[in-house]
């Protein structure tokens, strides 16, 4: 994970440039320009953020302006345009989770990482940001931390989650409240009891 | 073919038109701000709505191919209720402006507002401000303004082909920016501010001096490059203010070069206006009598063999003749209009034209380069054959300088050899340009302006007869100059005549003291130092090289200053309009070399500019047909002989200061310090094949 503001020169590793390949052939000969969402994915895994010598190494690649490449790494906001920390912690505080009380996971996460939204700690181990709906509102208030959702939080799942990271552990992604996946909360309530149905029920 | 019907009027049009074009034919305009026919449909601004019976919704009109049975309405109550809704949408962040904008009186959102806009916003929220860019010393942005129609982008990718501009961010937050780093350098670049619907780009060294409509419209002709693109002058009083492309299809669409557009400060500065004798060593102002008495004294007596006139790059054709006709009169066969000695083909009017003509371009499917960089010697025409190569199908290679031309090419590498290597078929290229159906060469000034120029031009000759260049119904042998006088000077015959020198012999004749006079009409890149002892009388407009080495400065008239002819490198035959008075004292050239024959005792043989003219139709017949391009009869060009290991390399350095009026201008200096030199391709120094 790279922190420098200042990355003066970029390039996959053997590995990510073999994906690269295989991702370039994906797409019709002379189309290669197609490839340029995956590979800033890629290259944002590999060093955390799309700075302007990825855009510009990619831009390469592909054969295309480098401004083409900026213009899409600026339209999405996955594509992170400042560094961020090893864990990206990004709170949805949208209409759902708003509802279900996403202002205590937020204040509850500020309060642990000691940093306000858009900050990386000190440590530079965590950057927390506020984020528009990630669709988990089933799973409402939920955050995502780099791949994964922690969901059905509240400020005290919340500080358990964040905790662990600290740690080092990797605390279990999904649901935090015990429910499977999106299942009813308390267990099913659903083809329970009587399955008898029409004629059959006399 | 489609038949439609649009707005009660029933038409048949082309299968995978428009129905904004459709309409464009039957004289409905449909307002628009993204759309422009040049550029790539983009269809974002929204503007162009129309309705089409059957459809759920109005349609933008730019990017719907026209169908079968189609009934549009483009003006309906609907049509104006959504183009309503658009304008309101446009104008929420839109600043109030107006009266401030260098714009006004000339802004589509303006003008369309009129029509569409609303009397009153119902906006309460605040306004968003966008961050102005910078843009180099041309463009002034505005970025507020901007409505986000992407002509720019647009043009500065497909057209220009640099892309260095793009839509940054999104939504609320996109904004119109360049690439970090990267300059909007390219030669072309004045036409974004053409292309900007809005105030957003504007020209930033007029910016704030005028009004568009308390300017005076002259329409004109270029004579800062050899294209001779078709231009607008707007002037306010006896000032310039600035300079506009107009539409010519024949050679530059409607586009501008740089040079051509922002040079025009130069027209104001350094400007000989009276005339000057040196007197102990010092340029002392005079009058035009005691000026002329100077010449007469010097002239009178003196052998016409030791007699002689060099033409610059932007002189007339009108000052060239009767230049001719008075050196004639003094016995003296001593001229030439070629100052950096390029070997052309005297007499040959195919040997020294662009002969498939600029638009002809187009059709060409093979091309080689010699000795040239189109970008930088003429960006308008480099812009065409960036266009011809998106189209496909086409091969380029060039043999000079390496140099980003905006259009794929091989290099071949940069000495004459190579060509030498295609004109015995053992080089690649060879193939290419005889599987081809209609291949071309362009042979720059930079092969021709050096000592085995005539070698290097036989040698094209050659190319051109063996490879189907030039066969029935194609000449693509093509001469491109860089000077705005040389062909109309090699057309009026201005060249050493029988036993005459040329240049290089004036030059050294005035060294070694066999020439004692030298007139110099607009002649400054010529060495200035080589003159040794002469006597040397300049006409001209600027106090550049030519006016601190004269004994006697004549001052005459820049282009924007007086009706001339200039002949462009495909041979087209065209004429400047008088847009404002020449500076103080200065006459128009033709009148100065009248005068002085007077003042000699060898009156001339014609008193007023249409005699001239006459006179001009009497030496060569194609200056009876103006703005037509007459196809020229080939013979063969120049002289076998050895080839120098010199790199070929192009013919200008420095886009932005080739002329005395580029020099003076002040824009072009800081362009120069900004960008150096022009698309950064070209800085090298000069070789010493530069005339």
């Amino acid at each position: 994970m790279s922190t420098e503001h200042d990355m003066t020169s970029f390039a996959f590793t053997p590995e990510n440039l073999e994906t690269a390949k295989k991702i370039i052939a994906k797409y019709p000969a002379g189309r290669q320009q197609s490839a340029v969402m995956p590979l800033l994915d890629l290259a944002q895994r590999q060093v955390g953020w799309t700075s302007l010598a990825v855009i510009e190494y990619i831009a390469e690649m592909l054969e295309m302006a480098p401004i083409r490449v900026q213009e899409v790494v600026t339209f999405y906001t996955m594509y992170n345009q400042q560094p961020v920390g090893q864990y990206h912690v990004q709170v949805c505080t949208n209409i759902c989770c708003l509802l279900r009380g996403s202002d205590g996971v937020g204040e509850t996460a500020r309060e642990t990482l000691g940093v306000q939204w858009g900050e990386t700690t000190a440590d530079g181990k965590f950057t927390l940001v506020e984020v528009e709906c990630l669709g988990a509102c089933v799973n409402a208030p939920m955050m995502q931390i780099n791949d994964d959702y922690y969901e059905d939080l509240t400020p005290e799942s919340t500080k358990a989650v964040l905790e662990a990271l600290k740690r080092g552990e990797t605390p279990a992604p999904g649901p935090q409240g015990g429910r499977q996946f999106s299942a009813p909360e308390g267990g099913p309530t659903t083809l329970l009891g009587d399955l008898t149905f029409g004629p059959e029920k006399a | 073919m489609p038949k439609l019907t649009i707005d009660g009027t029933e038409i048949e049009v082309e299968a995978g038109v428009t129905i904004l074009q459709a309409a464009e034919t039957i004289g409905i305009e449909i307002p628009r701000f993204c759309y422009h026919e040049r550029l790539a449909v983009a269809g974002n601004c929204r503007m162009c709505l129309v309705e089409v019976e059957k459809m759920p919704k109005p349609v933008a009109s730019c990017a719907m191919p026209v169908g079968e049975g189609m009934v549009v309405h483009t003006n309906n109550a609907n049509v104006r209720k959504a183009r309503q809704g658009v304008m309101e949408f446009l104008l929420i962040n839109h600043p109030l402006d107006c009266p401030i904008c260098d714009q006004g009186g000339e802004c589509d959102l303006q003008d369309q507002a009129m029509t569409y806009g609303g009397d009153r916003s119902r906006y309460q929220e605040e306004k968003r401000a966008v961050e102005d860019k910078d843009y180099g010393p041309l463009i002034q942005t505005w970025m507020t303004r901007c409505i986000q129609c992407t002509r720019c982008i647009r043009f500065i990718s497909e057209i220009a082909g640099t892309p260095v501009l793009g839509g940054l961010g999104r939504s609320e937050h996109l904004e119109i920016g360049r690439y970090v780093g990267a300059a909007v350098s390219s030669e072309l670049s004045g036409n974004l501010i053409d292309l900007c619907p809005v105030g957003a780009l504007t020209n930033k060294p007029a910016s704030y001096t005028y009004r568009a409509w308390e300017l005076k419209k002259t329409e004109s002709v270029d004579a800062m490059d050899a294209l001779g693109s078709a231009i607008r002058v707007d002037t306010r009083g006896n000032e310039v203010v600035r300079i506009l492309p107009r539409v010519n299809d024949d050679i530059n669409e409607e586009w501008l070069s740089d040079r051509s557009r922002f040079a025009i400060d130069g027209l104001k500065r350094q400007r000989l206006d009276r005339a000057y004798v040196r007197k102990d060593g010092k340029l002392a102002a005079t009058s035009w009598s005691d000026a002329f008495a100077a010449i007469a004294g010097k002239v009178k007596g003196v052998a016409g063999s030791k007699i002689a006139a060099i033409a610059g790059d932007q002189t007339d054709v009108e000052t060239m003749q009767a230049l001719k006709d008075l050196l004639i009169a003094l016995g003296s066969g001593n001229m030439d209009c070629r100052q950096d000695g390029a070997k052309l083909a005297l007499g040959n009017r195919a040997g020294y034209l662009f002969n498939s003509t600029i638009a002809g371009i187009e059709e060409a499917d093979a091309l080689l380069i010699i000795g040239s960089n189109p970008r930088v010697e003429a960006p308008v025409l480099n812009a065409r054959i960036r266009k011809r190569w998106l189209k496909g199908g086409f091969k380029a290679a060039v043999i000079g300088p390496k140099t980003d031309l905006t259009f794929q090419h091989d290099w071949l590498g940069d000495q004459a050899s190579i060509l030498a290597a295609i004109v015995a078929g053992t080089h690649p290229f060879a193939e290419v340009l005889k599987n081809a159906n209609k291949p071309a060469i362009i042979l720059g000034q930079g092969a021709l302006a050096r000592e085995d120029g005539a070698a290097i031009l036989a040698l094209a000759g050659k190319l051109a007869e063996a490879s189907g260049v030039i066969k029935d119904g194609w000449n693509g042998f093509n001469v491109l100059h860089t000077a705005a006088s040389r062909v109309g000077g090699l057309d009026v015959g201005f060249v050493p005549q029988a036993g005459g020198k040329d240049t290089a012999g004036i030059i050294a004749g005035a060294a070694s003291g066999d020439i004692s006079v030298v007139f110099l009409a607009g002649a400054d890149e010529v060495d200035m130092k080589g003159f040794g002892n002469a006597f040397v009388v300049y006409l001209g407009t600027h106090g550049d090289a030519g006016a601190h080495r004269a004994d006697v400065v004549l001052p005459t008239a820049a282009y924007t200053e007086k009706s001339a002819t200039y002949v462009n490198t495909e041979g087209r035959v065209q004429r400047t309009r008088l847009a404002i008075f020449p500076p103080g004292e200065a006459k128009e050239d033709w009148k100065v070399i009248r005068a002085l024959s007077d003042a000699l005792d060898k009156p001339l043989a014609f008193d007023t500019v249409k005699q001239l003219r006459e006179r001009m139709i009497a030496s060569n017949s194609v200056f009876a047909g103006e703005g037509v391009v007459k196809a020229a009869a080939w013979t063969g060009v120049g002289t076998e002989g050895a080839l120098s290991d010199t790199p070929l390399a192009s013919a200008i350095d420095n886009f932005y200061m080739v002329d005395p009026i580029s020099r003076a201008s002040k824009t072009m200096a800081e362009c120069t310090a900004e960008f150096g030199g022009g698309c950064g391709c070209n800085s090298k120094k000069k070789t010493g094949t530069h005339g």
